[in-house]
């Protein structure tokens, strides 16, 4: 299909700890929302975003049960799993649907369950998206690899703890306006350094937290949005790579390759350079990773990544606002679901909702610790 | 609900052990930040100390103020979830023991932390009906927490029995009483498992507060009453923040609730705690006062008391040792020592 792929729907379900809620009814409440949001009320194929169904609720073959519970008939329904980058990866699985010509409308839904077992086994499962053999196996957690990476950056450019412990401050200021966030209100960089140390340099408020949530987004092609919608949001370009599934292996571990090729990918497809992204969705799961995330998708140079959150052009009315709903951090990170959320929020902000003008934006998501990166551009179709 | 016959608290007693960890202890011994800690210091059974023997100190000291005799009692009730026995009561222990038997009824009652406010309930009932004279309801426990578990700050030993009579012999009149329960999974511990589990921030909102709001806000809607009847009121008191919150919720002010808030200087003890608390509140009450009791179990459910003191209050509390007596009975003991005490080495 030589159209562009276009997202007409978007719903975002309220993040938090839902104790009343299975996974089925997250998913179905947001897939209700999209489609009242985009007029249409059936689609041709479904793709689940989603890390640990098994292990989280002990359920899998989840394609199957959403669109058993959602109603949507006998269409192709599969679950794509790439760890906490599930959501990106899904959304790209889908975009891939459209425009290959294969289906006209399809339904892409993030979800995790995450807060039906206790916290050590979250911990444990999380750890799955790690390498198993060598990493999780000898007791490293997510957040002890996210440390090791922060100390190595921290002492390899000469960064201070509180220079990216911005990050989270950055993203929790604009969670007041997110009505889907888990918590909206702003910090301050005392209580990000105040807050108790999780793993040596991160401390609790530097963690996105555990938390469950569903969102859904529905494509289809430009032409057909252009039936709903004088302005529809066009997904000018996608890109995915792969990296080490272990840190370790990295030839250098500052550094997110699969963030530099999925970027790059992304890049050529829409035809653009990170001079003409004017408003971006970071993979803020530690603060950590938001720096790497800048410099490695080509918004600063390696060691520069806090520079402009340190002049605040990471702030709305900045040259380069973020986590326009909080990121990560603040709307919360129920870990499959999150690519979809950053899709959706995305869209949101380009279609104008009264604080930025952006002509064109980017999602990046991340799986485990940089072993799977997606990277979105979107773009305003008007 | 009431019972068809008026009936109410004869005599009242309360045990706490001597010994107290500081939680800024337990939060050196594991690097936990000493800011962060929930309450000040808990209680911890002495070695040879268990649910058993502060069970029958309780029941002696509640003879001890009702002044009647053993062999009158038709029931002794133990709610504990810290039974020495898995399989053999703790209740015909305490009853042998206060001379009340053999003709008495004698059970162990299970429901977390509020199986004490449960037996005090079927004491209403049991005397309530006319088939017992008097019935001894007992809450104790020498509470569980994990080396490490955000409980160990929390988890104290101590308890409150309350034996109920006849309304016209009673230091304070039952007014109702009333159960809310739902089958809600917060906190467990599953057989031959040394310690309990927890969910978390699970345990507060659909857990401790929707019990303890609702149970209170209906038994308060069935009498007609208002929190502004009130001159106490005593919650479950897991940690100091959760009763407060409770108070809040309903509309009862700071001023009503501190009296029976013991748990910031002795712990949570369990299936003890909101009874301690009442025995806290009865020891400074005087004629006339209405005093609200909610207590919380975990599984969930509370139980609510309402009560009004009448003029044998005054002599009767002080027949035996008050709650700030045992509060105030202390002696500091460190790590190595609790563990010992709390068998938390095993080889």
């Amino acid at each position: 299909m030589d159209d562009n792929v276009a997202v007409i729907g978007v719903g975002l379900g309220k993040v938090g700890e839902h104790w009343e809620k299975s996974l089925r009814d997250l998913a179905i409440e947001s897939i209700w929302m999209a489609f009242e949001d985009s007029g249409i009320d059936k689609v041709d194929a479904l793709y689940v975003g989603n890390m640990s169904s098994g292990p989280f609720v002990e359920q899998e073959h989840i394609g199957a049960l959403i669109a058993d519970f959602a109603g949507l008939g006998p269409i192709p329904a599969v679950k794509v799993e790439a760890a906490c980058g599930s959501g990106g990866a899904a959304f790209i699985e889908g975009y891939m649907g459209v425009k290959s010509g294969m289906y006209d409308y399809v339904l892409v839904t993030g979800v995790e369950k995450m807060t039906d077992v206790l916290p050590s086994k979250t911990t444990s499962i999380l750890a799955n998206a790690s390498d198993r053999d060598y990493e999780a196996f000898h007791g490293v957690s997510f957040v002890a690899l996210n440390a090791l990476v922060m100390r190595r950056y921290m002492h390899e450019f000469n960064v201070k703890r509180e220079d990216l412990s911005i990050f989270p401050v950055i993203s929790h200021k604009n969670a007041p306006f997110s009505k889907h966030a888990m918590y909206r209100k702003e910090i301050s960089l005392e209580a990000v350094m105040n807050s108790p140390i999780i793993a040596e340099p991160l401390s609790l408020m530097d963690c996105a937290p555990i938390c469950d949530g569903a969102a859904s987004v529905i494509l289809c092609s430009e032409k057909k949005a252009r039936e709903f919608t004088d302005a529809p949001i066009i997904v000018s370009g996608v890109g995915l790579a792969t990296d080490t599934l272990g840190v370790h292996d990295r030839k250098h571990m500052t550094t997110l390759s699969a963030a530099v090729e999925a970027s790059k990918k992304a890049y050529r497809m829409a035809g653009v350079t990170p001079k003409d992204i004017d408003i971006a969705e970071i993979h803020d799961a530690f603060s950590i990773m938001s720096a790497l995330s800048i410099e490695d998708m080509g918004f600063a140079k390696k060691g520069q990544g806090t520079k402009m959150a340190l002049e605040g052009q990471h702030y709305i009315g900045g040259d380069l606002p973020i986590n326009l709903y909080g990121g990560l951090k603040a709307r919360g990170h129920p870990v499959g679901a999150t690519g979809v959320y950053q899709i959706g929020e995305l869209v949101y902000s380009l279609r104008g909702d009264g604080r930025v003008d952006a002509e064109r934006g980017l999602a990046e998501n991340i799986g485990g610790s940089g072993a799977t990166i997606s990277v979105c551009v979107l773009e305003r179709g008007d | 609900m009431k019972p068809s016959k008026s009936v109410g608290i004869v005599g009242y007693g309360a045990y706490v052990p001597k010994y107290r960890i500081q939680n800024t202890e337990i939060a050196r011994v594991w690097g936990n930040d000493p800011n962060l800690v929930p309450i000040r210091e808990k209680s911890v059974p002495g070695a040879d100390e268990d649910s058993v023997t502060i069970a029958i100190e309780i029941a002696r000291n509640a003879l001890l103020r009702a002044g009647i005799d053993p062999k009158d009692l038709r029931a002794v009730w133990v709610g504990t979830e810290s039974k020495p026995y898995a399989v053999k009561p703790t209740s015909t222990i305490v009853a042998e023991a206060i001379a009340a038997t053999p003709f008495v009824n004698a059970a162990d009652w299970e429901f977390a932390c509020k199986a004490g406010s449960e037996t005090v309930q079927a004491c209403i009932a049991y005397v309530g009906s006319g088939m017992a004279k008097y019935a001894l309801g007992i809450g104790v426990d020498t509470a569980q927490g994990a080396p490490s578990d955000a409980l160990e700050y929390t988890a104290a030993a101590g308890g409150a029995g309350y034996i109920i009579g006849s309304a016209k012999e009673s230091l304070a009149v039952i007014e109702g009483s009333l159960s809310y329960v739902t089958d809600t999974p917060d906190f467990w511990r599953r057989q031959h498992e040394h310690y309990p589990k927890h969910g978390n921030r699970f345990t507060g909102e659909p857990s401790y507060f929707k019990h303890v709001v609702s149970s209170s806000k209906a038994l308060m809607e069935e009498l007609g009453t208002k929190p502004e009847d009130y001159n106490y009121a005593v919650f479950h008191q897991p940690n100091r923040k959760f009763p407060l919150e409770a108070a809040k919720i309903l509309g009862f002010p700071k001023e009503k609730v501190i009296d029976g808030l013991v748990s910031p200087y002795i712990g949570n003890t369990y299936a003890g705690s909101a009874l301690l608390g009442l025995a806290a509140v009865l020891d400074k009450a005087k004629a006339g006062d209405k005093i609200f009791c909610t207590s919380y179990g975990s599984g969930a459910g509370s139980d609510s008391f309402s009560l009004e003191v009448t003029d044998k209050l005054s002599d009767r509390k002080v027949k035996a040792p008050s709650v700030k007596s045992y509060i105030e009975r202390r002696e500091e003991i460190d790590y190595a020592r609790y563990a010992r005490y709390r068998k938390k080495i095993r080889m």
